[in-house]
């Protein structure tokens, strides 16, 4: 088994879609000529069609949803469900400008960019010393931080909280930037100790023997160099922490100072028959800004997720 | 290659002044730069889960320190049907949705690893339940499986195949089933994808061996896509397995626990008990007792990591 040809996991190609090497290089199209076009409808776009509309329904219907008239939302029967031909954005001005919602969004943000920085510079200074520094027991920390990563936070939420009160942290939003790098820490360490790994020493070496400093080769030499890597941590773990939900619902009480998901899930749900108007148009513009992110960062997105795998 | 040592700077050093060491000592070196990592961890992910176990044998409440009561709330939790519900409730949540989510990721990965247009936007578009808020796709879901608005009932019903509409949230069953579907739904996508990172380290030549010695589709799975997927299925499953075992904003965003306890997961029972009931020290208890599932599933991961290693061939990386 152990000789069999693999090759490390190419991540540009896992997205951009042109299949790695090997396939291109005769400029052949591997073994698909042996499928006839109707077979291939069968076993290959069918299945794949019917699972990706299943993936994304939902936000077809959150985004429909969110601009329908509130008329034709419950009433299923004189209107069709599946489409509106008035889209109204009276929902969103409604999250806009009478409720909290910019608060929230600004929370969010404002919570993730914090948490995510901080837990950016301690990875990179921790995954440098592990990786390159290697002091003593460099290996066993590394293995400890790795065990890390697999405490969930809903076993954690019940102390955290006592320990946040007694901090005097309760119902601030400090006290979610000082909890979220628990969870980011050992992912984005892991991630970068990978990237670092693949920086050449003799670089290293060459400055050392000119007299730069460890903090000098790690700010002018690596971390020039593992920017494709910061960027995937940086990004991944701000979806993180947007995505974060048990600790922001513990710690925060002020409806004020909430973050998107747990507003929506607390606030907006009232007795009101017609909340589902601003209910979905509050999900979509809190998914939007990940979305778009996405969009732009895709190719890190799938480094980061294989890449802490990986490792 | 991260074996080879970096050759110390200037040996010399060692017989230097104090200070000089702890700047320039590779251990000492080596400590402050942990520093930062190891405050957070030690604070506020260490510390916290001794403190958490420590609870579960004190009857603290909100805004009571508590006292020492041995295993008490383990005793009492062992005669509460509803704990043992739960605990029931979060294996079957994750034996299902874990099986399921293997089976959907590995078949999308490999019909995504075919040649066809378009590859690049539809794998990009396979991951958006990935990024989207679980809490805010669950929303979309408690409106998709609403009791009297639901989508589903309403094409159902026109398809003729019910007279009614479904209770989808309101009936046990039917609510276990909508939860799970739910973290199918959003679990697959990370699956898939990670997967398929695997599946493109597999060489194509392999395959064009086999098929020219007369293997079958199926072969080509089971003896060359299978085996050398192995190591990556192990890690993958694990961290799909513990998420789904502590899930919680699914199943809060979406039932509450309800109806009558029947999706109430571990996770959203100890907070019931401890956030919104006030008994810290019961709610740690049901917290603590998911740690040996826990332990479980990173002995699976370790041993996965293990003979991935060795399959590869490597031994000190």
């Amino acid at each position: 088994m152990t000789d069999l040809p693999t090759r490390s996991v190419d991540l540009k190609a896992v997205l951009s879609g042109s299949s790695p090497t090997v396939a291109k290089d005769d400029h052949s199209e591997g073994m698909s000529y042996l499928q006839s076009v109707p077979r291939r409808m069968v076993t290959l776009y069918l299945p794949l069609a019917i699972i990706v509309i299943v993936l994304l329904f939902p936000f077809y219907w959150m985004a429909l949803t969110s601009v329908k008239p509130d008329e034709q939302l419950l009433d299923l029967d004189r209107y069709n469900p599946f489409w509106t031909w008035n889209p109204t954005f009276k929902h969103f001005h409604k999250l806009l400008f009478e409720s909290y919602y910019p608060y929230w969004l600004w929370n969010t943000m404002y919570v993730a960019v914090c948490a995510t920085v901080l837990s950016i510079i301690a990875s990179v200074l921790a995954a440098y010393a592990i990786v390159r520094l290697r002091y003593k027991g460099a290996n066993l920390v590394g293995g400890l931080i790795f065990l890390a990563y697999l405490v969930p936070p809903s076993i954690l939420f019940i102390p955290l909280a006592t320990v946040v009160f007694q901090y005097g942290l309760f119902d601030s939003p400090l006290a979610l930037i000082l909890t979220y790098p628990t969870i980011l820490i050992p992912f984005s360490t892991w991630l970068l100790m990978g990237y670092f790994k693949t920086i050449p020493f003799e670089l290293e070496e060459c400055a050392l023997i000119d007299g730069a400093s460890r903090w000098q080769i790690l700010v002018k030499i690596v971390l020039p160099l593992a920017i494709p890597g910061l960027i995937s941590a940086f990004i991944f773990c701000f979806t993180l922490c947007w995505n974060e939900f048990i600790y922001a619902l513990t710690f925060l009480q002020s409806t004020s100072n909430k973050t998107v998901p747990v507003a929506i899930v607390n606030e907006f749900v009232d007795g009101d028959i017609y909340r589902w108007g601003s209910l979905m148009a509050g999900a979509l513009a809190g998914s939007l800004p990940l979305v778009i992110l996405y969009a732009f960062f895709v190719e890190h997105y799938v480094s980061a997720m294989t890449g802490a795998v990986k490792e | 290659m991260a074996d080879v040592a970096i050759p110390r700077a200037k040996p010399q050093m060692s017989e230097d002044s104090a200070w000089t060491q702890l700047k320039h000592n590779r251990n000492w070196l080596g400590f402050w730069f942990m520093v930062p990592a190891m405050a957070f961890l030690i604070f506020f992910l260490a510390y916290p889960l001794g403190l958490g176990i420590w609870l579960s044998f004190t009857d603290t409440r909100i805004g009571r320190v508590g006292h020492f009561v041995a295993t008490e709330n383990y005793e009492w939790l062992w005669d509460d049907s509803i704990f043992w519900l739960s605990v029931f409730n979060t294996l079957l949540y994750t034996f299902i949705a874990s099986a399921l989510k293997f089976a959907i990721g590995l078949y999308l990965a490999l019909l995504l690893n075919e040649n066809m247009p378009f590859k690049a936007m539809l794998r990009a578009m396979v991951l958006i339940p990935f990024i989207v808020p679980t809490v805010l796709s669950a929303l979309a879901f408690w409106w998709i499986f609403d009791s009297q608005f639901s989508i589903i009932s309403w094409s159902l019903r026109h398809l003729g195949l019910i007279d009614q509409n479904i209770n989808f949230l309101g009936d046990t069953t039917w609510a276990r089933i909508c939860v799970i579907f739910a973290n199918i739904w959003r679990g697959v996508p990370f699956v898939a994808i990670t997967l398929l990172a695997g599946l493109q380290t597999v060489s194509p030549s392999l395959y064009e061996a086999a098929t020219l010695d007369g293997a079958t589709r199926w072969q080509n799975f089971r003896f060359i896509t299978y085996p050398l997927l192995t190591p990556i299925i192990a890690v993958v499953m694990t961290f799909s397995v513990l998420f789904t075992f502590t899930d919680f904003q699914l199943i809060w965003a979406m039932t509450r626990g309800g109806p009558v306890n029947a999706t109430h997961l571990m996770a959203t029972l100890s907070y019931q008990r401890a956030i919104i009931a006030g008994q810290l020290g019961e709610g740690a208890a049901i917290s603590s007792a998911m740690i040996p599932f826990l332990l479980a599933a990173i002995m699976v991961s370790w041993f996965g990591l293990q003979r991935r290693k060795w399959q590869q061939g490597e031994n000190n990386d």
